[in-house]
């Protein structure tokens, strides 16, 4: 047992156990081992074109089932596809509180948000959607957040004075348009409307920057016959997420894309085997985008894709929660995740294990994309500078 | 209102014996710190209805607190001293509504970024406790036993993973007669040292027969409360304004009368069972998780020398809005998930049973029902290896206990 190991000891343990499998799957060298600066430094001609993709592998896997030497069955597409391509940071943890929208928020904007993670309200501080808008010049088309819960439908802009409303991401939230294209069809498409386990009856009012159903056709040129069809074929509400990514990418093209997943949450039901299924699941579909990027045109040679936890999940050994089923603890296991950054511009096969927050990611998406987010309290991580 | 404001009236409302406990030891707690003492009321208030060794913990604590010297009371409370609460927080009616104030304080907590500092002192307070009041050993090696796996015809991958490394792993098991087995030595353990709420029998299913003094708590048994609970909650959820959280703090006040166990006998049982089904999360819907939480739950409150959990299929996953509907009286039945739910919630049974006193004696049992695999944790028997053995379940109960 590790109950006598501080946080800090176990943050370390797990950010080091995370660095050994992966050496030895996928042969990646230590980044402490590398000098000069990153392959970014020399793509600053074609930042008009680059596109970021960044898939929050949500919500809340812990290393034991993901990274850690027995949780390795469950993420063959992230170890043996996307890991050997990968730049990988082993020690990420999030300070903030705990809960996927409220977490998520942090993540988008660089500021640890303190908003009431049951509540459609937007986030106190820019995103990063509303920086690269605002300080690139960019249209509306060009920056999307897909996100398969309803608590999400907020997240695109904040309401921050100097940014704000007209400035954000457009967010669509796929289960919402199904409801809208599945009422009255008498079509069963429920396994796809799968609630959070945590908020079954939480449906906020939707306001400001959803995409609408009658957009389907205008924007994804996609019929609501064809979208139910397809639908069909689908068995989560994440599978449905990456549908509508790989739709947008083909007809959008934006250049800032963001996926929320959020099926393994299920774990809060507290059946292990569907969190397991939820974790297989999200790393297949990681592997689906990642090829989804190598036949789109727009995106083949140009695009970087980091994936990241919004956060972990209670260990099994602390007694003030119930092991995977929350992340209510706060302990290490709950805050300390990983985070992987791939293609156009990152080092391959190589492995960082300076600790890094969550926050660090807007900023360095910043200096990579060049726009600046004044307000974000993280800092850009140097290894991808 | 702080607490050196607390006068024994304002107990006035509370169960009995828990307004005597409190009324007792109130000159202590009034040198406590806010951000402590609804935590501390949260426990006390419902000692009428706790377990002996739930009683016996709170008794043992307020009589530590009292002894406690100025200085070492501002020792002890520093790190809650220094937790800061929001004033709406500080007029709010903890006296009677501990539970209610908890749930708000540690929303306040994590918002305000102190939820790092308030887990440093609860820690650290308990590490005194536990200094000041050492554990007894309990008068008979601690037994845990965990049945998985039932129906399921053939499975392939390994079972039990994380906990072989801690003990023996049976592969030719002989599995006529497990269960019966294993119920049978839980009532001879129950007969000679019957302890009250000192032998469970938590069946995720229908509860075979058992001994008559056992505790037993069933999911099946449970079904006319798990079906009134559905029914209020989508009452509730159907009612403006609610919330998750507002629809939480409704299920914590539930009553067994509320879910129509008032005929019941046992007080201090339905009021546990009654939780199961309101703070569990999960419990409602799926029997794997009913049954891992009630072994938890029993562990930590009941601390019983003996518990057996047998785990039972649980029905398959839908949407939620259906699950919670409990519309569909014969669902289909997942059995391979269940039974992967069934080996982690097997580990979590020995882990938590490793938090009582006499883990290093204690006896931890894991069966893949009806079948010849069984890993057993015991000080009889190492560690890491596996046997062929072909004994049945009562001779290798024997053989783990002696």
């Amino acid at each position: 047992m590790n109950r006598s190991l501080g946080p800090g000891d176990v943050s370390r343990r797990l950010s080091l156990s995370r660095r050994e499998f992966l050496r030895g799957a996928t042969g990646a060298v230590l980044g402490s081992t590398l000098t000069g600066a990153s392959p970014f430094v020399h793509g600053e001609g074609s930042r008009r074109k680059r596109k970021v993709i960044v898939i929050t592998f949500g919500g809340g896997a812990r290393d034991q089932e993901t990274f850690a030497p027995q949780g390795q069955e469950n993420i063959p597409h992230l170890l043996n596809e996307l890991a050997p391509q990968s730049s990988f940071f082993t020690h990420v943890t999030n300070q903030g509180i705990l809960g996927h929208y409220v977490a998520t928020a942090s993540l988008a904007t660089g500021v640890y948000e303190t908003l009431n993670n049951f509540s459609a309200v937007p986030p106190d501080h820019p995103t990063v959607f509303e920086y690269f808008r605002k300080d690139l010049r960019r249209p509306s088309s060009d920056a999307w957040v897909v996100a398969p819960s309803n608590g999400f439908n907020r997240i695109g802009e904040s309401d921050c004075r100097s940014y704000g409303p007209g400035l954000g991401a457009t967010v669509i939230l796929p289960k919402h348009l199904l409801q809208a294209a599945s009422s009255g069809s008498g079509l069963s498409l429920d396994h796809l409307l799968l609630d959070n386990y945590e908020n079954p009856l939480y449906t906020p009012t939707l306001e400001g920057g959803e995409f609408e159903l009658n957009q389907l056709d205008q924007i994804l040129r996609l019929s609501v016959s064809d979208f139910m069809a397809h639908a069909r074929t689908l068995s989560s509400p994440d599978e449905l997420s990456v549908y509508i990514a790989k739709r947008l990418m083909k007809e959008e093209s934006p250049s800032l894309l963001w996926i929320t997943m959020h099926d393994m949450d299920i774990a809060h039901s507290g059946a292990y085997s569907l969190y397991i299924e939820g974790i297989r699941r999200t790393d297949r579909l990681c592997g689906e985008l990642w090829a989804a990027v190598q036949n789109e045109p727009e995106y083949k040679d140009n695009t970087t894709l980091f994936i990241l936890p919004d956060f972990g999940r209670d260990a099994d050994y602390d007694a003030g929660g119930n092991g995977f089923q929350h992340h209510r603890t706060g302990d290490a296991a709950s805050r300390t995740t990983w985070m992987m950054a791939l293609g156009i511009g990152v080092r391959e096969k190589v492995i960082y294990d300076e600790p890094m927050q969550s926050i660090d990611l807007v900023p360095s998406l910043g200096a990579i994309m060049g726009f600046s987010p004044q307000l974000a309290q993280g800092k850009p991580i140097k290894e991808l500078l | 209102m702080q607490p050196l404001h607390l006068e024994p009236e304002e107990f006035a409302k509370y169960p009995p014996e828990a307004r005597m406990l409190i009324v007792a030891h109130l000159e202590a707690i009034r040198q406590l710190p806010v951000s402590f003492v609804p935590n501390l009321l949260r426990e006390a208030i419902d000692y009428d209805f706790k377990f002996p060794a739930e009683r016996s913990a709170i008794e043992k604590e307020l009589t530590v607190i009292s002894s406690l010297t100025a200085a070492e009371l501002e020792d002890w409370f520093r790190g809650f001293a220094q937790i800061t609460l929001s004033p709406a927080l500080e007029r709010f009616d903890w006296v009677n509504q501990p539970a209610r104030f908890a749930e708000q304080e540690s929303a306040y907590l994590w918002t305000t970024h102190q939820q790092d500092a308030f887990r440093d002192a609860a820690t650290a307070y308990g590490a005194r406790l536990l200094a000041a009041l050492p554990p007894s050993e309990p008068p008979v090696r601690r037994l845990g036993i965990a049945i998985i796996g039932q129906g399921v015809a053939a499975y392939d991958a390994p079972l039990f993973r994380d906990i072989r490394a801690q003990g023996t792993y049976f592969g030719k098991l002989v599995p006529e007669n497990g269960l019966q087995l294993l119920l049978a030595a839980v009532g001879s353990r129950a007969k000679a040292h019957p302890v009250p709420y000192g032998h469970w029998y938590v069946d995720g299913g229908d509860a075979a027969e058992h001994g008559p003094l056992i505790t037993c708590v069933s999911y099946k048994a449970l079904d006319g409360a798990r079906a009134a609970l559905l029914k209020n909650m989508q009452a509730e959820i159907r009612r403006p304004g609610m919330g998750p959280e507002e629809l939480r703090t409704h299920l914590a006040e539930l009553m067994p009368s509320d879910l129509g166990m008032e005929k019941a006998g046992d007080p201090v049982l339905d009021r546990f069972q009654v939780k199961l089904l309101t703070e569990g999360s999960g419990t409602q819907i799926f029997s794997t998780t009913f049954a891992q939480w009630t072994a938890r739950e029993a562990l930590r409150r009941a601390q019983p020398l003996t518990l057996l959990v047998r785990f039972a299929p649980r029905q398959r996953q839908r949407p939620m809005s259906e699950l919670l509907s409990n519309s569909n009286p014969t669902p289909e039945l997942d059995f391979t998930g269940s039974l992967i739910d069934a080996d982690m919630g097997a580990f979590y049974h020995w882990i938590n049973q490793q938090r009582l006193p006499g883990a290093s004696q204690s006896v931890f049992l894991a069966w893949f029902e009806g079948h010849q695999q069984a890993v057993v944790v015991s000080p009889s028997l190492p560690r890491g290896v596996e046997s062929m053995s072909a004994i049945d379940l009562g001779k290798l109960l024997d053989l783990a206990l002696s």
